[in-house]
């Protein structure tokens, strides 16, 4: 035993010390994505037995209204939520300097990121709350009504996003922060020597070097973007009428809440949030895998 | 560097800049001090509409009432037992898998670190009823253990690569230079890699505390009870409970930021340091 240990540890050990992790990411994770899929041709509520009914829990999806708007909702999410990768940087740029007392107000604008979804949710309701609120107060000071954000089908949406981009332009501003700092010297020296300042050595000279930053913010805003759970849950809990409601919410409320067990159902919805997310994951797996196999 | 260093402009845009930084800082954090005001303030001045102006009086009473009324005390209890093993255990686990991705080659090194790195970014739903099912049949729903079997799984996955990125950095002469000398694959990783992992391992310790602490949606899938309920799911039962007296919501809420932005300000040169891995080459 001990003999074929010696013999073998170079080509044994990487297994040793993998499968702990292994074993649970895929018990936890890989399995569970091919369950859900399974389970999206059942017709289940939780308990009792399941049934096999083929693609109907798809079929229905086509005409579920509250499936359509909260598809609707993602792709609002989506588009907005890249706002925080140009606000990031400009945000960066603001606070690239070295003066006095500049590394507070550093985590000080990075403050946001920190404190959990639902504290930003409570946050932000109460700052648009009716009446009292401070955004009523400011809107109803310049137009004579106010309005309650989170109250209203046309704005409930913005309301949330706005506070979703908050922490989020915090974390693409930091990952620029350590972008800008690693920016070579020499090369914007030389492009001042010819001339080059303000937005052409910006777009000519600085975002191509800030590239690896760029990507990492691309990648955990879009996973931002469709994760959306908390702020909706905190905020509106979909409402009002539903108009809120992204995929992940939505999904929950099929599956677990008060709503109803359908769980098949709810794996359906589940796996069309995944195949949209896929489309990202492999762009992002394959840009990786570029980088790792050319070194 | 890049914009041109302030100290290099005229007067006028100097002091301009530190005009506005301090400005900018404002409107940036100005719900969270509105939220930390109205924690402070007395009751009767809600009730009033006194929302904005000077409190009447500063209220820490708020605070006690928080921890007097409600099970706040006990959620942040739950959120401790719940967040300290989960960093031991992700730790523990990715410490392991990124030594045998990033020492070893071996056949299917590459597709295994990538399963990490793709599990990681799949939505919670297409997880949440296989996990939730298996949770109630190994007896584990509502239990501190059930939610951190999970948690420890599933950020594995961005610890695997983080940590697997951090060893590819190390010097592999140093490994070499042990295996020459007869030393035991187990004992390299314990005796050489290890120690010179501590700034990864403290800058991901700092982070998973962040992330579990915060986390909000699968504590309110695999857990219902107030004994049980980290403070982020508790949070929001409490603000269901506490219709309209903000003060005590407001409160809570700061109670329940504190700890990871405790941990934020002591550790931040390792915070930022794990959050931007990969943001330079």
């Amino acid at each position: 035993m001990s003999a074929y240990w010696k013999t073998n540890q170079r080509r044994l050990a990487p297994w040793l010390f993998l499968a702990p992790g292994m074993i649970m990411f895929a018990v936890y994770v890989i399995i569970p994505i091919f369950q859900s899929m399974w389970l999206s041709f059942y017709d289940w509520d939780g308990l009792g037995a399941k049934t096999w009914i083929g693609t109907a829990n798809y079929v229905e999806l086509f005409d579920d209204e509250a499936f359509t708007k909260s598809l609707k909702n993602n792709v609002l999410w989506l588009v907005l939520f890249m706002l925080a990768v140009p606000i990031g940087l400009f945000m960066a740029i603001f606070l690239n300097q070295t003066v006095r007392g500049i590394r507070i107000y550093k985590s000080l604008f990075f403050f946001p990121f920190v404190i959990s979804q639902v504290v930003v949710g409570l946050i932000f309701s109460w700052f648009y709350a009716p009446n009292f609120g401070l955004l009523y107060q400011v809107i109803e000071f310049f137009t004579g009504t106010g309005i309650a954000v989170l109250a209203d089908e046309d704005y409930v949406n913005y309301g949330i996003i706005a506070a979703g981009l908050w922490p989020q332009i915090a974390y693409v501003m930091i990952l620029y922060l350590t972008g800008l700092n690693n920016v070579a010297a020499d090369q914007i020296e030389a492009a001042r020597l010819d001339g080059a300042k303000g937005w052409k050595m910006l777009w000519y000279v600085i975002i191509p070097q800030l590239r690896p930053a760029t990507f990492i913010a691309v990648v955990v805003t879009v996973i931002g973007a469709l994760r959306s759970f908390d702020l909706v849950s905190v905020m509106t809990t979909g409402g009002p009428y539903g108009s809120s409601r992204v995929l992940s919410y939505y999904m929950y409320e099929q599956a677990l809440s008060e709503y109803g067990y359908r769980m098949g159902y709810g794996a359906a919805i589940a796996v069309v949030l995944f195949a949209i997310m896929m489309i990202f994951i492999s762009g992002f797996i394959w840009k990786m895998w570029r980088d790792e196999t050319e070194r | 560097m890049f914009p041109r260093p302030i100290e290099q402009t005229s007067r006028s845009t100097q002091i301009m800049y530190k005009v506005a930084l301090p400005i900018a800082l404002f409107i940036w954090l100005f719900p969270l001090l509105g939220v930390a005001l109205t924690s402070l303030r007395p009751a009767s001045d809600l009730a009033q509409g006194n929302y904005f102006g000077m409190p009447s009086s500063i209220a820490f009473e708020n605070y006690a009432d928080v921890f007097r009324n409600s099970a706040i005390g006990q959620y942040i209890l739950n959120s401790f037992k719940l967040t300290i093993p989960v960093v031991i255990g992700v730790v523990a686990l990715s410490t392991m898998t990124g030594f045998a991705l990033g020492i070893y080659k071996f056949r299917g090194c590459m597709a295994v670190f990538f399963i990490f790195v793709a599990g990681n970014f799949v939505p919670f739903q297409i997880l949440m009823v296989p996990v939730r099912d298996m949770t109630v049949n190994l007896g584990l729903i509502n239990t501190t253990a059930g939610l951190g079997l999970f948690h420890i799984a599933f950020q594995t996955g961005f610890c695997t690569l983080f940590m697997r990125n951090f060893i590819k950095g190390l010097p592999f002469e140093l490994i070499e230079a042990a295996r020459v000398e007869g030393v035991s694959e187990i004992k390299i990783f314990w005796y050489i890699v290890v120690p010179l992992m501590r700034p990864a391992i403290a800058a991901l310790s700092v982070l998973v505390f962040t992330f579990i602490w915060n986390e909000y949606f699968w504590a309110t899938v695999l857990t219902t009870s107030a004994s049980i309920q980290p403070v982020t799911a508790g949070l929001n039962s409490l603000n269901g409970q506490y219709v309209a007296q903000w003060q005590l919501v407001s409160a809570g809420s700061i109670i329940a930021a504190l700890p990871p932005v405790l941990m934020f300000f002591l550790m931040q040169k390792h915070f930022i340091a794990g959050l931007t891995m990969g943001a330079v080459k």
